[in-house]
């Protein structure tokens, strides 16, 4: 059982969830429930106070920081408030994981070229992220998630800062992804969004409600 | 703290689109310049009179230690007489390699910064100067000065260790002066070194935060600053060498008359000396900005 405190009170309680390999799945919640922090202790960026927390079997209190970094490389995550190195063009910043993780060489021009083009994003590859309009950083974030092939991409309300066709575009990415076996974890408090794919995915609706999690099931 | 060969091969050759993560600063860069090139010209200074002062005391110090001198203080009449009879025991006394008495030239131009150039001896009432060096065994002082005393009454010997042994201090002590502040010098890049690298962190705590978020380990983060502020301090302080260099080069060419400052400068390989200092730098920059950046990067997780 996962247990979350800060600050004295319990952020998550009682929290018990394994996420199959290939799954595609909804957190909901209103906002302030917890789900951007659930998010944050799947990918190590909290460490939770009770209980364990596995990734890919790694234990993440068992990780130095160097170790969080490593098991970063086959996670996927776009942020709601995506962020960018805004001095390099967006290519670059897409290609980022590659770089830092000494593998730039092994993604060609076509390969990143190829990744452009699925988020729609070729005529931006050389502009600077300022540039970009919010859903032009949503899909940047994207394709900077998935550039390292991870076997899981975590989104914290990708579709947050766009309008809904472009958040319609976004899933539509996401369950592409799912599709080609990735284990996805959207974090949404928008259940409108859930409903209109619902037809496309098989989904698990999870709802963060009182710090516990519970099933949402197809009562949305 | 350890750095393996292929770290440091690594860390110097760099990635050139890992270079790019962290962006430049035009006036962080500029100040780290010019603060290791300041700091390197006067490093080249502070190495020159070091040098000078280890070859000053070495000088004095081979010179000095082995010779003696002999005033012979008599009456006009006498003086060769006693003189002779100086030389006479030098000339059997076991560890005198070599005696000698001044000639009348030598005396007038030992004298002649008091009294000028064209001073004629022989209307003063000036002793003569009998020089004395000893063979490496050395000569029984006090068995000298007995013999002296019974034998020529007009000798008066004079060890030279009364006046040069100061001097021979002085000069060590001015080279050791040298050596701390050499080190004060690294110590203040460093310092300077640290801030700049600490200042860059602060500044740039989003892109950490970005690199952390795609998978970049604390290494792969310091080695980009690290390798920056390696590279500005070689490059300011090679600099700061070469005009350093020039200015020792160009320094006014010391005379006979210049005392102390002959030799101030490099001589012979000497001046491949200052040639260590921008690597100095560079790895004083290395460890000072590695120790930074690892604790600016703990502070920011």
């Amino acid at each position: 059982m996962l247990l979350y405190s800060y600050g004295g009170g319990e952020l998550l309680s009682d929290i018990s969830i394994r996420l199959a390999p290939g799954s595609f799945s909804f957190l909901t919640g209103p906002s302030g429930a917890g789900k951007t922090t659930f998010l944050k202790l799947c990918y190590g960026a909290l460490l939770p106070t009770a209980g364990q927390v596995r990734i890919m079997g790694n234990d993440v209190r068992n990780l130095d920081r160097d170790g969080v970094a490593m098991m970063r490389r086959n996670l996927g995550i776009v942020h709601q408030d995506v962020k960018f190195l805004d001095h390099l063009p967006v290519a670059d910043n897409i290609a980022l994981p590659l770089t830092v993780s000494g593998r730039q060489h092994e993604a060609g021009d076509a390969d990143l070229g190829e990744l452009l083009a699925w988020v729609g994003l070729n005529h931006r590859a050389a502009g600077l992220p300022p540039e970009l309009s919010g859903g032009e950083r949503q899909r940047a974030a994207l394709a900077r998630a998935v550039i390292m092939s991870p076997d899981v991409v975590l989104a914290d309300e990708p579709t947050g800062n766009v309008d809904w066709e472009m958040s319609q575009r976004l899933l539509k990415l996401l369950i592409g992804l799912n599709k080609m076996g990735k284990t996805v974890l959207i974090a949404t408090h928008d259940l409108s969004l859930i409903r209109a794919v619902k037809s496309e995915v098989q989904a698990r609706v999870l709802r963060i409600s009182n710090r516990r999690l519970q099933w949402a099931g197809a009562n949305l | 703290m350890k750095f393996s060969i292929s770290e440091l091969r690594s860390l110097f050759i760099g990635d050139k689109q890992a270079d790019r993560v962290v962006p430049v600063s035009g006036l962080n860069a500029q100040l780290t310049l010019f603060a290791a090139g300041a700091m390197a010209f006067l490093a080249v200074f502070v190495l020159a009179l070091s040098l000078a002062s280890g070859r000053l005391a070495a000088r004095w110090g081979d010179e000095l230690a082995r010779t003696s001198t002999i005033r012979i203080a008599a009456p006009a009449g006498e003086l060769a007489i006693q003189t002779d009879a100086a030389l006479r025991v030098l000339e059997t006394t076991a560890g005198v390699e070599s005696a000698r008495a001044l000639t009348d030239e030598e005396q007038q131009a030992l004298l002649s910064p008091w009294f000028g150039a064209g001073i004629d001896l022989r209307s003063l009432p000036v002793p003569r100067l009998i020089e004395v060096v000893e063979n490496p065994s050395g000569f029984d002082a006090e068995s000298l000065r007995l013999r002296l005393a019974a034998e020529v009454p007009a000798a008066f010997w004079d060890d030279h260790t009364r006046w040069h042994a100061p001097l021979v201090q002085a000069a060590n002590r001015l080279r050791l002066l040298g050596w701390i502040a050499i080190f004060l010098i690294g110590a203040a890049v460093g310092a300077m070194m640290t801030l700049a690298a600490n200042m860059a962190l602060a500044v740039n705590a989003q892109v950490v935060v970005v690199l952390r978020l795609v998978g970049a380990t604390d290494r792969y983060i310091a080695e980009a600053f690290i390798r920056r502020f390696t590279i500005r301090a070689f490059i300011g302080a090679g600099v700061g060498v070469i005009f350093g260099m020039l200015a020792v080069l160009l320094l006014p060419s010391a005379g006979d008359d210049a005392g102390f400052f002959i030799g101030l400068g490099f001589q012979g390989v000497g001046w491949l000396a200052p040639l260590l200092i921008p690597v100095m730098a560079g790895g004083v920059a290395l460890i000072a900005t590695h120790i930074a950046s690892r604790r600016a990067l703990e502070a920011l997780s």
